[in-house]
């Protein structure tokens, strides 16, 4: 059985639709990319998978359980952690703070405490003190994640992490994957980059005008394949 | 006539007009609402002390323990049952139904314990005073201040350094994000309201203990707590303290002046902090 | 309100089927309301009174709130200033009570002049209880006034009531005595000024300024970016709504001809009761404020010998409303069935698309 499947996953945002019976599944350890243009559904299947946007009971199923009418809290102490699109660190908390924060409502013992998360990323450790949002981006991208983690999920979404950064920081940010993993949480991540998303992840699904238009092994899919899927098999 | 004492038992007055204001402050930087009902609450806390006094037979300092937590459940079970609900874009919800709230605490109190004015017991402590040379220290007054004082102090140690205050925090930022943290943001709403309701409990206290109460009195209270809010700085409690004393000692100097005036100082005081400072004495960064 | 561009046959329309036959009743309903002071009784004239002032209040507190976003918790000062200035004109300079009335609405409309450049430096829920303190300052100041009686208040001098304007007119006219002469001259004062209220607020809300105030309300950036001044239109709706609720102030005490700073400038019974009436009857609708009205008034006739049991159930009704209806009776039945009976909204009509 998966970790985490959706089953005729729907959006709506008022009239428009955003999301069109979305299937996908990620299995115990696995890492998942979910490609695709702008405006395809991506961040919106995201939000759905953690609870901020209402659905059908059974569009979710997480460890054989329909969460899918959970809300956002229901579902982190279940275990699905998500770093949100454009980082959202709290401006009124410290680095440590909004590291804490990740673990207030499901602390448990893991991988994954204040000490390790500096150790992934020892820059926070010496920035632990001041104001989230006095950091560089890469760093609030660490924070974000470092407070995804402190939870220590069993899935973590990840949500355009290397959205906005330069490149070199975007590779600290990867680089810092492997161990991610090694701590047992699957992995969902969104991102724009392909050449990204196929390096980090076993499997991607990709998506156009909300639906899944191409799923397979990241290690198998052709780039003519994948160009079909984002603009169309016409394009 | 003595300034120096005048001045002196205004300071000491400022720190009730600062217990009247703190739940209000902490209910607004949380979740941006401002509860119209919250003088009534404080009127209301200060019949529930007078209860209990005269149920239990208790000292008035006892019975506000026993009513603190009741009068956190009420302030829970307000929040949760009512205001969540019209919370949102949209600020007039949340004012009309505190004012309707208003209107049904003022009534049902004139119905209940009709419009008599009462007093808490102070038994000693009520006239016990301290004589320091010019000035003369009422116990009462001097406790009270010391009380806005330790409120204070709690709580930003409870905002800026517990778990529960950075949940506070984290949801007054960004209740979206934070629920993505496991955090009920209705639930936090609920325990600051409760939060509140308790702080309340202690501004009844000194309330009805200092002076004469009746149903009636609660819209004076709120406006002196928002002054006293405004003339701070929204989101500074310490501000909210000197907005407070700043009233207190306006009023002090207008009532020894002409005792009709005493109101209307405390007003002019607050008109023009807020014609030269409209963001207050002391701002938060930001917002 | 009716746009035609020639070529392609669209209009923009704002009237309906509904709201041309309500108009024709409304012609009738108030042709004889204006005769009814022939035949009704001193009572029934008195309470029709009281329902259109509250009707007027109520309609300017909706147009500051429900169409200007600007919840103000101290309109009772404008009733007290319009009928105290009413009062002192009458009193010191021995005028007339019926100019006294239009002096008095401009005496409100120059107290709001200060009044908004306070108020208006708060935002949001702040605003409103800004509006409250400034209402008791400026009841505690007129407290201090002697000539009109200080804290305690005056009557009207009974010459000056007994030879208001037109009332030995109307008292040979329909052969009743001065006393209700007088009622009858407020009534169709009243009356007059409800529907002035009404149909000038309809004709602002049909007016370019009325979608001016309806983009303000709703996005005040997005407005500003379209180069709609925000701050004006909010100043225009705060001065109209003053002169209004300064008038009818002034016009609801010409009837007492009694007056104390304490009734003139009471929360309760001059912005509580009207929040409630707009609240119950539907925020930001024109027609709200009637149905409010007289529910309000149904609920006062019933419960007022119960005393503070009234006020708690107007209370728990408005909570109860803006808890389950928060468009309010009329905002419902609208909602559901689509009748208005003043439509301020632009419908595209004829044309093809």
């Amino acid at each position: 059985m998966a970790l985490l499947s959706t089953h005729g996953l729907t959006a709506h945002y008022g009239q428009f639709q955003a999301l069109f019976g979305v299937d996908i599944t990620l299995e115990r350890g696995e890492c998942v990319a979910i490609i695709g243009a702008n405006g395809a559904g991506k961040t919106t299947l995201l939000r759905a998978l953690a609870g901020v946007l209402p659905n059908r009971a059974d569009a979710i199923v997480y460890k054989g359980e329909p969460i899918g009418d959970r809300p956002a809290d229901a579902v982190l102490r279940r275990g699905i952690a998500m770093v949100p699109e454009g980082r959202k660190l709290f401006p009124s908390l410290t680095v440590e703070e909004n590291l804490l924060i990740g673990a207030h409502a499901r602390k448990l013992a893991g991988p994954w405490s204040l000490e390790a998360v500096y150790g992934l990323f020892p820059i926070l450790k010496e920035r632990r003190h001041g104001p989230g949002t006095a950091l560089s981006g890469g760093q609030q991208q660490m924070v974000a994640i470092g407070r995804a983690l402190m939870s220590n999920p069993d899935v973590l979404l990840c949500d355009e992490i290397s959205l906005g950064l330069a490149p070199v920081v975007i590779r600290d940010i990867y680089n810092a994957m492997p161990q991610i993993r090694a701590g047992g949480a699957a992995v969902i991540i969104v991102e724009q980059d392909i050449g990204q998303a196929l390096k980090v992840a076993d499997r991607v699904y990709c998506m156009m005008e909300g639906r899944v238009t191409l799923s397979g092994p990241a290690a198998g899919l052709s780039r003519e394949a994948i160009h079909n899927a984002y603009f169309g098999a016409a394009a | 006539m003595n300034w120096l004492d005048t001045i002196v038992q205004g300071i000491l007055l400022g720190g009730l007009y600062a217990l009247f204001a703190a739940g209000l402050s902490l209910v607004f930087g949380i979740m941006r609402l401002v509860n119209l009902a919250h003088g009534d609450l404080i009127v209301l806390g200060a019949y529930l002390i007078l209860l209990i006094v005269s149920l239990l037979g208790l000292s008035p300092f006892v019975a506000a323990l026993v009513a603190l937590p009741l009068m956190f459940g009420l302030g829970y079970g307000l929040q949760r049952v009512v205001l969540n609900r019209v919370l949102g874009e949209d600020i007039l919800p949340p004012l009309l139904v505190t004012f309707g709230i208003s209107v049904v605490l003022q009534n049902g109190l004139l119905q209940g314990a009709s419009a008599d004015t009462r007093r808490l017991p102070t038994g000693d402590i009520g006239v016990a005073s301290l004589n320091l040379g010019p000035v003369t220290i009422g116990v009462l007054p001097l406790l009270t201040f010391a009380s806005a004082v330790a409120v204070i102090v709690l709580l930003n140690h409870m905002f800026y350094h517990s778990a529960l205050g950075r949940s506070f925090r984290a949801t007054s930022d960004d209740p979206v994000t934070a629920s993505l943290m496991g955090i009920r943001p209705r639930m936090v709403f609920a325990q600051a309201t409760g939060i509140a309701m308790m702080i309340v409990t202690i501004a009844a206290l000194y309330l009805g203990m200092r002076a004469n109460f009746d149903p009636a009195i609660g819209p004076a209270r709120l406006v002196y707590a928002f002054e006293a809010v405004i003339i701070g700085g929204l989101g500074s409690l310490w501000g909210t303290l000197a907005g407070g004393v700043i009233i207190g000692v306006a009023q002090t100097m207008g009532a020894a002046i002409n005792p009709e005036w005493q109101i209307l100082s405390g007003h002019i005081a607050f008109l023009l902090v807020l014609l030269f400072k409209p963001r207050g004495l002391f701002p938060r960064a930001f917002d | 309100m009716t746009t035609s561009t020639p070529e392609t046959g669209y209009r923009v329309e704002t009237r309906t089927r509904t709201s041309r036959v309500a108009g024709l009743a409304a012609i009738v309903l108030l042709a004889g309301l204006f005769v009814l002071p022939a035949f009704a009784s001193r009572g029934l004239i008195q309470d029709l009174f009281f329902i259109f002032t509250m009707l007027t209040l109520a309609q300017f507190w909706n147009l500051l709130a429900g169409y200007g976003g600007l919840v103000s918790v101290g309109q009772q000062a404008f009733v007290g200033i319009g009928a105290y200035a009413m009062f002192g004109a009458v009193i010191l300079w021995g005028l007339d009570p019926l100019p006294a009335i239009l002096l008095g609405g401009l005496a409100a409309l120059a107290l709001a002049v200060p009044f908004g450049f306070f108020a208006f430096r708060l935002q949001g829920a702040y605003f409103a209880i800004g509006t409250w303190v400034l209402a008791e300052v400026a009841r505690l100041v007129v407290a201090q006034w002697r000539a009109v009686g200080g804290g305690t208040g005056t009557s009207l001098p009974r010459q000056a009531t007994e030879t208001i304007a037109f009332t030995e007119t109307i008292a040979q006219l329909l052969d009743v005595r001065p006393a209700a002469a007088r009622d009858i001259l407020a009534y169709w004062l009243a009356l007059v000024l409800a529907i002035l209220a009404i149909g000038g607020i309809y004709w602002l809300l049909r007016s370019k300024r009325g979608l001016a105030l309806a983009a303000v309300r709703d996005n005040p950036q997005a407005a500003r970016s379209i180069g709609v001044d925000g701050q004006r239109v909010k100043w225009f709706v705060f001065l109209a709504a003053a002169l209004g609720t300064g008038l009818t102030g002034a016009l609801i005490y010409m009837q007492k001809a009694r007056i104390s700073p304490d009734a003139a400038f009471s929360l309760s019974d001059w912005t509580a009761y009207v929040i409630f009436i707009v609240v119950i009857g539907g925020i930001g609708t024109i027609e709200g404020p009637i149905i409010g009205v007289l529910v309000f008034f149904l609920l006062q006739t019933l419960l007022a010998q119960y005393g503070a049991w009234y006020l708690m159930i107007l209370g728990l009704v408005s909570i109860g409303v803006m808890l389950a209806a928060p468009r309010g009776l009329w905002g419902s039945f609208s909602h559901r069935t689509g009748i208005q009976l003043f439509p301020i909204r632009r419908r595209l009509t004829g044309g093809r698309l």
